[in-house]
């Protein structure tokens, strides 16, 4: 029994599909989402969304954090951004990781919130590097 | 009595305002077709957002200590408005109506002895507003909506209004903006913010509500899904606001095109009454000239 997919950035729908499983990056660990998975909601952090048919990994997204709704029949990924793995360019992520570390550098190191929000879109583009490496 | 020179000249002006303005109309059509496909594409991100919004808040609901985002300050003294227009003219009513809306929100939240400041999202929307209220204007953004609309012009602004919040700078936050109701009309909306009016029935009919598990927790969810709710909600309205631009744009070429069609068949009609008059009073001349001899 297939569970439907749903990959959604605020420009538009990615994927709306039925698939065995989902598995995606939760703040506090990785997390598969299958059919009869009790009514869940979390947080993602930037990681890769691995959608499977099988054993066998049909296609990989790239989300820079954002949000999931899960319930027994369907997974709803509301993502920050979304971009399928094959389409993400190296040379711009590394870019932005640059830009990033320079502002982590120069940024005000008493203001947490500010540190806090820098560090986590750092480590979302070192995972969009190595998703767009591994492939 | 102009003179056919004169005539000629103001047809020949005339064709050519007719050649701009339906090319313009052109322009926005296909424009609108792009804007429009956007805003529907934008869609399901914000139903999804909403229904999420709605499961956390049944869950919530009881619970003390809302975000300000949800619940704004409790208080209703100071409003903001956030009036969203467009940054070129030539668009019919679309920019007026917003502005009269606007003036009349501030007459009578006045009125009301509220406090009111402005943040207007357009250049009309600015030029117009600091004629009269430069004094309540607190910030303005211009150069959203030429080009399609990025995510990131909604989420600065966001940023923004978040800011402005957490200063205490205002309770009230509503955004006035042209719906999309169809290519002949935009209906000027206000739509508030903050707080955020949540159904609460809505949320509470879901069977599934209070068996849902929240990681990390209720709290830090809704802390990170207001912000983002707040950039949908206004990504939307500057997404309506710019297929709405092109729409209005489009029916005031149109208009403006069969207007300048009327104005040339009239100015021929009155070139040839004209130059028969004057072929006529030539002949007269010459016969009576002919006769004389």
């Amino acid at each position: 029994m297939p569970i439907k997919v749903e990959i959604i950035s605020p420009e538009k729908v990615l994927v709306s599909r039925d698939v065995d499983m989902v598995v995606m990056p939760g703040e506090e660990g990785d997390i598969a989402a299958m059919p009869e998975h009790a009514p869940m909601m979390l947080l993602l952090r930037g990681g890769t969304v691995s959608l499977y048919d099988g054993d066998t990994v049909t296609d990989q997204y790239f989300v820079g954090g954002g949000f999931a709704d899960m319930t027994p029949t369907r997974c709803t990924i509301l993502a920050d951004e979304a971009v399928p793995v094959t389409q993400i360019s190296i040379d711009a992520a590394t870019a932005r990781l640059e830009a990033l570390t320079e502002a982590w550098d120069a940024a005000d190191k008493s203001d947490v919130a500010r540190l806090e929000g820098l560090m986590s879109k750092i480590q979302s583009v070192r995972a969009e590097i190595d998703a767009g490496a591994g492939n | 009595m102009a003179s056919l020179k004169e005539l000629r000249a103001s047809i020949g002006s005339v064709k050519s305002t007719r050649k701009i303005t339906s090319a313009m109309k052109m322009v926005a059509a296909a424009k609108l077709r792009r804007a429009q496909l956007h805003a529907e594409s934008a869609r399901p991100y914000a139903v999804a957002m909403r229904r999420m919004l709605g499961e956390l808040a049944g869950a919530m609901s009881g619970e003390d200590g809302a975000p300000k985002l949800l619940a704004g300050s409790g208080e209703d003294r100071v409003h903001l408005l956030i009036p969203i227009t467009s940054d070129r003219g030539l668009a019919g009513g679309f920019n007026s109506n917003i502005n009269r809306t606007t003036r009349l929100t501030i007459r009578r939240l006045q009125a009301e002895g509220k406090t009111v400041k402005l943040l207007p999202v357009g250049r009309k929307g600015f030029d117009f507003l600091s004629r009269d209220y430069a004094g309540l204007i607190v910030d303005h953004v211009i150069g959203v909506g030429g080009r399609g609309v990025p995510f990131s012009a909604a989420s600065d602004l966001g940023a923004k209004i978040t800011k402005l919040l957490e200063n205490g700078e205002f309770d009230v936050c509503t955004v006035v903006y042209n719906r999309f109701q169809n290519v002949m009309s935009q209906v000027p909306t206000p739509l508030q913010l903050i707080p955020l009016g949540l159904d609460a029935a809505e949320a509470a009919s879901d069977p599934n509500a209070a068996q849902y598990e929240f990681e990390p927790d209720e709290q830090t969810l809704l802390e990170r899904l207001l912000p983002r709710n707040l950039q949908v909600q206004i990504y939307a309205a500057l997404l309506e606001s710019a297929a709405g631009e092109q729409g209005a744009r489009m029916t005031a070429m149109d208009n403006a095109t069969r207007n300048a069609g009327k104005a040339i068949d009239r100015l021929t009609q009155k070139y040839n009454r004209t130059r028969q008059a004057k072929i006529t009073n030539d002949l007269i001349e010459i016969i009576s000239g002919a006769q004389a001899v």
